[in-house]
């Protein structure tokens, strides 16, 4: 198999102090309803010789796409555009980017020497004339200039909105072809916008529903190589996996990892009935965290581990529970109508995206911690298994189209219910897992 | 890793059997016809294919439902019977669900299926030893349309023979 992570590693340089001053007045404050996307512009980066110039419009393109992508931002074509940037240090002509209304511009340029390209890159508040936050300046081997955009994007992301981005992550998820009825699933894993796929598993069994580690080095699935359903953890550099054993002649299904990657949440399926549990990984020791006839599955952490969400149909249909993370009384938290699932707690801790099923429909959606402030962001024919981007602004989630043509596709969707838009991959997807903002 | 294989290919030999014959009694009733018996054919009694066609390997749910119908216990009444005059064979229940719920959801349901026949299975006296069980949940239907029509087929658990009669 081949080597996972190229092998960038990121030199980060804080640039030589700007013109200006910081702190611009330019901020797109994501929690007041964003409905028209902030304009930008993005010319290309400066190439500072031949062997840098793919590099410099590959990777301004891919800024440009992630910004974009958000649903926040809004580019203004390079058609519009009055000034050329043709040098990284000549001084921003603010007159020419306020009169095609570009609220934030991005200026950079990249060096290639080698196999080791370098991006500088400044964010400008164009109305206020002043650069956002300090120049900075990324390193890395060429093949990695993806990486480096996102990074580039994530910062810009974060210097206008004040919150931490999500485009240099990764997503684990399940790649499907074939009929319904004869449905090949691979593992696979890819960077946030669909690029760079690699595949973790063959085809020959039946794999569910991968789970990252919180920091992004293991992931958790549920793999039919035995014949029975049971949960491996895979290194992902390494791409070597090694079951977690539970007790012989059960089941188990629905991995999670707790929030500081030591132990898991699952469910064991013993004599029909599923429970949940939990294993110290260090020791492989499981104990039972429920003990009732109900089907309970599908837990999730709070994001300090005191808590796990999850689902039981013990009040008759599946419905969102919370229990202290050592087992003990549960909470039932969902009351609308309807049939509940796959609880996943934000990391922000403040809200809990599910799958909802309800008059034929399924949809995903968000509620605070005590089930208050119901939302339902989509509606499909089928929709579920939600996952948060690490900054807790998107959501992705998998949507099957109906009938005997039907196919799986992974969507995302920003939690205010805009921007859905389809997530590429080659195949179809299923069951994704986001990963955490790369380092 | 050998078992399994078996598991599959007969997996794929009942579906086979249910595309082209909807009608298991059709099959029953012209078994016997004829003085010759091909071994290992639908027609001998004694035959995996007569299991899963004459006797009828499969059961199905209402929907969310894993309570056995009075046309399930019928039909795993007569398994029993089989597996109980056919002592070399042991069987994989599998429980399945269609696609009207969340994949974990319907794992679990699943599950409950498969061990809903394994119980009936024992109490009409076949050993609990010779009776295991797995979940597909809604990953392997056997039909792919988004309809009712589909969805009952779907909602199933499947007695599935190994033993080793089949090496």
């Amino acid at each position: 198999m081949m080597r996972f992570l190229t092998s960038l590693l990121l030199g980060l340089t804080i640039l030589a102090a700007p013109v200006y001053a910081q702190s611009g007045p330019l901020r797109l404050e994501l929690d007041q309803g964003i409905i028209e996307p902030l304009p930008f512009a993005v010319p290309n980066f400066v190439p500072d010789g031949p062997a840098a110039t793919q590099y410099a419009n590959d990777l301004s393109r891919v800024v440009a796409a992630d910004l974009t992508g958000t649903g926040l931002f809004r580019e203004i074509s390079s058609d519009a555009f009055i000034s050329r940037v043709s040098s990284f240090e000549a001084p921003v002509q603010f007159a020419d980017w306020k009169a095609i209304n570009a609220e934030a511009l991005v200026t950079g340029a990249v060096n290639v020497s080698g196999k080791r390209l370098t991006v500088r890159f400044r964010v400008w508040d164009v109305f206020s004339g002043q650069e956002l936050g300090n120049g900075l300046q990324f390193s890395g081997t060429t093949d990695g200039w993806r990486r480096m955009a996102h990074k580039v994007a994530d910062q810009v992301y974060s210097r206008v909105t004040g919150e931490s981005g999500y485009f240099d992550s990764r997503i684990a998820f399940v790649s499907e072809s074939g009929p319904k009825n004869q449905r090949l699933k691979r593992l696979a894993i890819m960077d946030y916008d669909g690029a760079n796929v690699q595949y973790l598993t063959d085809s020959a069994a039946i794999v569910l529903a991968p789970r990252f580690s919180p920091s992004g080095d293991r992931l958790l699935y549920t793999s039919y190589e035995t014949g029975q359903p049971r949960i491996y953890v895979l290194d992902v550099d390494r791409v070597k996996r090694t079951e977690l054993k539970t007790q012989d002649g059960t089941m188990s299904f629905s991995p999670r990892f707790s929030p500081d990657g030591r132990s898991i949440l699952y469910s064991l399926i013993q004599g029909g009935n599923t429970d949940l549990w939990k294993m110290d990984l260090a020791s492989g020791q499981s104990v039972r965290l429920t003990n009732t006839p109900a089907i309970e599955t599908a837990p999730s952490y709070s994001p300090d581990g005191s808590q796990i969400v999850f689902e039981s149909d013990r009040s008759g249909t599946p419905q969102l529970y919370i229990m202290p993370s050592n087992g003990g009384e549960a909470t039932r938290i969902s009351f609308k109508q309807g049939r509940y699932g796959t609880p996943v707690w934000s990391p922000r801790g403040d809200l809990i995206a599910f799958t909802k099923q309800n008059k034929g429909r399924f949809h995903i959606g968000v509620m605070r911690t005590d089930g208050s402030e119901e939302r339902l962001l989509t509606s499909s024919f089928l929709d579920e298994g939600p996952t948060w981007s690490p900054n807790g602004r998107v959501i992705m989630f998998t949507r099957e189209s109906q009938g005997a043509s039907g196919r799986a596709t992974l969507y995302s969707v920003d939690i205010s219910g805009r921007n859905l838009r389809p997530v590429r991959t080659p195949d179809g997807g299923s069951d994704p897992s986001w990963g955490p903002l790369q380092k | 890793m050998n078992v399994l294989s078996k598991v599959i290919a007969l997996g794929v030999l009942s579906v086979l059997a249910a595309c082209t014959n909807n009608d298991p009694s059709a099959l029953g009733g012209g078994a016997g016809g004829n003085g010759s018996i091909l071994p290992g054919s639908p027609s001998d009694p004694q035959s995996p294919a007569y299991f899963q066609q004459t006797v009828g390997d499969r059961v199905l749910f209402e929907v969310d439902q894993s309570t056995l119908t009075g046309q399930a216990q019928t039909i795993l009444q007569g398994q029993a019977d089989w597996l109980l005059a056919n002592t070399d064979f042991v069987a994989t229940i599998e429980g399945h669900a269609d696609e009207q719920g969340t994949r974990e959801y319907n794992l679990a349901l699943g599950a409950r299926r498969a061990n809903a026949a394994r119980e009936y299975l024992i109490s009409r006296g076949v050993a609990g030893n010779r009776l295991t069980t797995v979940s597909f949940g809604k990953e392997r239907p056997i039909e792919i349309c988004s309809t009712e029509e589909c969805y009952s087929k779907n909602r199933r658990s499947v007695t599935v023979l190994t033993g080793s009669t089949l090496g």
